[in-house]
């Protein structure tokens, strides 16, 4: 395929997703409308609520950060024919172990303490993906069955520790019992960029890690190992390849960037500590799921993951930003949220085939699963006839 | 130790545990039906909650248990027939399809209740059949057959789907679209019939088990599922998509958590455990298919759309 | 190509669903996020602005609902007072976005509802100095001088009901329902049992948590292993004891509720709840704002001092005796002789 084709642009195609955001919305103003709040409002202030100022811009990219590492993982995983619905709970563990690692650590300075909080997040995760992947190659426990459980034990293990010998001693001293962590090590804060009360180094780690993720999964051999048992289990056995052990690096992979996630939100949290309130999406804010839609608007490729990441983290922030403008349930938002993807999806194949030019015959090569080879989601397989 | 093998406590852990069971048991053995023919649902939780709010608002206008748990399914087949279009013609991604339902569902759930109800209002739930002669027996009339109707139903369900997937063509048909619909429509199946028949027929039972649920416990709330739906999507892994093994995840599931809650109220698991032994239901449900895992294989065309022609 | 008809049949559904969102809308509207706002007092000055961010829907019947009520209480009285919510901000991000935005558009009180967003209203605060920020339940100021903190001790509460409990109990087996061994929950639950063991040392206080603030249906199963274990009164805390509640009803166990008046749940046999009444200290820390004072204290309602109120249920027939000690343990509460924490 020549690169020319890939990079002309077919309208009709990239405004489907458009349209179909904007048929989700219709229904939502009509809800709007029926719970007596102005729809114009409403919208415009989610529009300006994510995209409209520096500070929104801001509050969207921090939005985006724990989606695009989630989701960057689910494109290594489901690459690999491997479906983690996990993420929830590889976030909490990576949480888990940055925060008990900063707890654990001496005042060291900034140059150790980020790596070492970072990178202890990343073990979180990927210990909490591995189990499942292992289950899988080597036991032939489905990993949907143990992502979900996992999810359950994840947040038990959140409260046992916060509540218990993560507690800050202080929630104890005043009787309080609030289950949260002491501010943690200043040193371990990441870093804010261009001297921003709230923009710190996360996104740039998420953005990086995505890259990362792309340069792995399409230049590097292992990465063609991922793709190649996420094609045929079988014609890569016959290839040589390792399959079980392929199948559990890539869910330690997708564990291990949503373990980052979390570690990301612990010490880039305006807070800096731990606490939670009992559920899973009281910390991750639902990222672990989230990142999985974020990951399928981006073609499951880790570069267009930034921008479905970016889109989809501004849809959050204006939801939340339209729910302070015309005052409505924050379940509408809920509601508006899972049309959104609902409709962006279901179109999907639509876009596909106009982006492929037409055939029915490429138009289906390029959604029977992970696309063969090209880097590119969006014109992979098909191309000119 | 010894107050755990009292009549009551032993009479109350089973029948627990079959309570807990019933709500995994509905919405895993639906989900079953699907993923046999090929669709994987992953929006269960959220046409559960849509079940168990609808079902629990006819319920308190109505006052007819029957006529709200009606209405559960119906909105659940309603929901169902949705997801067929879009995971069945739209063929959208599957997994990424159902979160959209499931937060639509835990959204407008909870915006209908607080829009239409408000605070919660308690409603009468299912009144209790006593299966005569069978509930007379000691300590096993006590655990199985003092129950409510919507429990028997339940577990009828489950020689139903067996005959229905193994005794009916209806059923081979969506045993053959599920591992090979390039053959099953070359034999004149229509794949996308049977799995709209088997998406919808999922989405019922999910608004059943809804109903159920909200109509049981006498209330609805936010969440009030509190993902419920999803540990039926992994049961139905468990089970290995038959209905015989469904039933077993469900009431391992359902038991597990019974006893545990049995054991902290009567102080054998001490409080500082009470977070770790909530653990045990998933654990133990991953332990048991260690276990037994590897016999079984999991439909060929799981997760895959078809196109005729290709 | 069929496919024409099933996108129609897509869509159908679609507003089948909005349709059905949008039918019947009987119930009152009073509800959320709808803003309670100003009075015809005065045009002239600029209202004063509360805002308040919560993590459960504002009508709860709980926790966020008795923030939501006090607010509404004290704006009557006041007259020219704006009310802003955003509930249902369980991510403690979100909460903390929605407490810097409030603050920079100007409100003058911004009430951060919920223990978990402490951590991030101690770094939000600094930034605002001329906005008060009120924070519950905790008794935290982080040395500022620009948060109130307030709590609930709801231990009080808890030791009466216990108190009663334990006397109505013939089998002298005592349930509780918990959540999570934390906060709130925690200090309500130990306040019970040291009520309930003060009143009869002998009676088993039998306490379970179940490891979740949502599920009912494992609160509801909770109260049936209580019922098994041979429990005749019950009680718990948490939004999800409203499954409990529905068991005890079912089965003439009595119930003791706390966070709200939980009467309406089960008139039969709900015996008293412990109710928040946040206006008595919302009433001080407004009036400390007007005077220029942005923060800095620490609140607490109590038996003492009004905030806490045991409201009895008129429908439950309640013997003298019982009534009698309850009100006996409140005096020593409200007089310093009875201690109510472990």
């Amino acid at each position: 395929m020549l690169r020319s084709d890939r990079l002309r642009p077919r309208l009709g195609g990239y405004l489907v997703p458009i349209i179909a955001v904007i048929a989700a919305l219709l229904i939502g103003a009509i809800i709007l409308l029926r719970l007596g709040a102005d729809p114009i409002e409403g919208f415009s202030a989610l529009f300006s609520g994510a995209f409209g100022s520096t500070d929104a811009l801001i509050g969207t990219a921090l939005k985006a950060t724990p989606l695009l590492l989630v989701g960057v993982g689910i494109t290594i995983a489901f690459r690999a024919n491997v479906i983690n619905i996990g993420g929830e709970g590889q976030m909490v563990a990576g949480g888990l172990l940055a925060t008990t690692t900063a707890l654990v650590l001496p005042d060291v300075p900034t140059i150790i303490a980020l790596p070492a909080v970072l990178l202890a997040g990343i073990v979180g995760g990927a210990i909490w993906g591995a189990i499942p992947g292992a289950l899988k190659a080597y036991y032939g426990v489905n990993e949907i069955l143990s992502t979900i459980m996992l999810n359950v034990v994840a947040v038990q293990l959140m409260a046992f520790l916060l509540r218990g010998v993560l507690i800050d001693p202080a929630e104890i001293e005043r009787g309080t019992r609030i289950p949260q962590t002491k501010r943690l090590m200043e040193s371990a804060d990441l870093p804010s960029l261009f001297g921003s009360d709230r923009l710190h180094i996360g996104p740039l780690i998420a953005v990086l890690a995505a890259v990362g993720a792309y340069v792995l999964m399409w230049r590097t051999p292992l990465g063609f190992r991922i793709r190649s048992v996420g094609l045929s289990r079988d014609a890569s056995r016959y290839a040589g390849v390792r399959v079980k052990r392929t199948i559990v690096l890539a869910m330690t992979l997708s564990g291990a960037m949503a373990g980052l996630a979390g570690a990301v939100l612990v010490f880039g949290s305006e807070s800096h500590r731990m606490v939670t309130d009992g559920s899973t999406a009281g910390f991750t804010g639902s990222a672990g799921f989230n990142g999985i839609v974020a990951a399928l608007f981006g073609g499951l490729h880790a570069l267009w993951t930034i921008p479905a990441s970016f889109l989809f983290g501004g849809l959050l922030v204006g939801g939340n930003a339209m729910q302070r403008a015309v005052q409505v349930p924050s379940a509408l938002i809920l509601a508006l949220n899972g049309l959104v993807v609902v409709f962006v999806v279901s179109s999907d194949r639509l876009r596909r085939r106009l982006l492929s030019g037409g055939s029915e015959k490429a138009e289906e090569r390029s959604s029977s699963g992970p696309d063969p080879g090209d880097g590119d989601p969006v014109s992979s397989g098909g191309g000119e006839p | 130790m010894s107050r755990l093998f009292t009549e009551a406590v032993l009479i109350g852990i089973v029948a627990s545990g079959i309570r807990l069971a019933v709500p995994l048991l509905l919405a895993s053995l639906g989900e079953m039906y699907g993923q046999r023919s090929g669709v994987l649902n992953l929006g269960v939780d959220g046409i559960m909650l849509l079940g168990a709010f609808s079902g629990y608002y006819l319920v308190l206008r109505t006052g007819n248990v029957w006529v709200g748990l009606v209405m559960g399914a119906f909105i659940g087949l309603l929901l169902g027939l949705a997801s067929a279009v879009i995971s069945v013609t739209l063929k959208a991604e599957q997994g990424i399809s159902g979160i959209g339902v499931y937060l639509f569902g835990l959204g407008m759930s909870d915006l209908l209740f607080q829009k239409m109800v408000g605070t919660p209002i308690p409603i009468s739930g299912f009144p209790d059949l006593d299966i005569p002669l069978l509930s007379d027996i000691p300590i096993l009339g006590g655990m199985l057959f003092q129950h409510s109707a919507v429990i028997y139903m339940a577990f009828a369900a489950v020689p139903i789907s067996l005959y229905v997937l193994n005794r009916t063509t209806f059923g081979m048909n969506i045993k053959a679209v599920g591992e090979n619909p390039e053959a099953a429509d070359s034999l004149g199946v229509s794949v996308t019939k049977i799995r709209y028949a088997t998406v919808t027929i999922g989405g019922t039972f999910a608004g059943f088990a809804g109903g159920a649920l909200a109509i049981d416990l006498g209330i609805f709330q936010q969440n009030l599922t509190n993902a419920a739906g999803f540990i039926a999507i992994a049961l139905v892994y468990f089970g290995a998509w038959r209905p015989m093994g469904v039933m077993a995840g469900a009431l391992l599931y359902g038991f597990v958590n019974a006893l545990v809650l049995q054991l902290k109220t009567l102080g054998i698991i001490s409080r500082g455990w009470s977070d770790i032994s909530a653990m045990a239901p998933a654990l133990i449900t991953i332990l048991a298919l260690v276990i037994v895992a590897r016999r079984f294989r999991q439909p060929a065309a799981l997760t895959k759309p078809f196109t005729r022609g290709t | 190509m069929r496919k024409p008809r099933f996108i129609g049949i897509a869509i159908l559904m679609a507003f089948t669903l909005v349709v059905a969102a949008c039918g019947d809308d009987d119930a009152d509207d009073t509800t959320a996020a709808t803003t309670a706002a100003t009075t015809a007092a005065t045009t002239a000055a600029a209202p004063f602005r509360i805002a308040i961010v919560a993590p459960s829907a504002s009508n709860d019947l709980a926790f966020s609902q008795s923030i939501v009520d006090a607010v509404n209480v004290v704006a009557a009285e006041m007259g020219n007072v704006e009310i802003e919510v955003t509930d249902g901000t369980f991510v403690v991000d979100d909460a903390a976005a929605a407490i810097r935005a409030y603050a920079a558009d100007g409100v003058d009180l911004v009430i951060a509802h919920g223990s978990q967003y402490g951590g991030s209203l101690s770094e939000i605060a600094p930034d605002f100095p001329d906005t008060s920020f009120a924070w519950g339940t905790a008794a935290d100021t982080f040395g500022l001088p620009n948060v109130y903190s307030y709590e609930a001790a709801s231990d009080e509460g808890g030791y009466v009901m216990g108190v009663m409990g334990a006397a109505l109990s013939t089998s002298d087996v005592i349930g509780v329902v918990g959540p999570i061994e934390v906060g709130d929950a925690k200090l309500y639950v130990d306040g019970y049992q040291l009520g309930a063991l003060a009143e009869k040392p002998g009676a088993t206080v039998n306490i379970v948590y179940t490891g979740s603030f949502g599920d009912v249906a494992l609160a509801a199963e909770a109260a049936e292993s209580h019922l098994a274990a041979g429990a005749d009164v019950l009680t718990g805390t948490a939004q999800m004891v409203v499954g409990a509640v529905g068991v005890a009803n079912e089965n003439d166990m009595l119930w003791f509720g706390t966070q709200a008046n939980q009467t309406s749940l089960a008139p039969s046999i709900v015996v008293a709840s412990q109710v928040y009444h946040w206006e008595v200290l919302l009433r001080d820390i407004i009036a400390n704002i007007e005077d220029g004072t942005l923060g800095g204290e620490i609140y607490s309602i109590d038996l003492a001092n009004g905030g806490l109120v045991i409201e009895f249920n008129d429908g439950f027939d309640l013997p003298a005796d019982v009534r009698a000690k309850a009100d006996a343990a409140i005096a020593g509460i409200e007089s310093g002789s009875i201690s109510t924490t472990p």
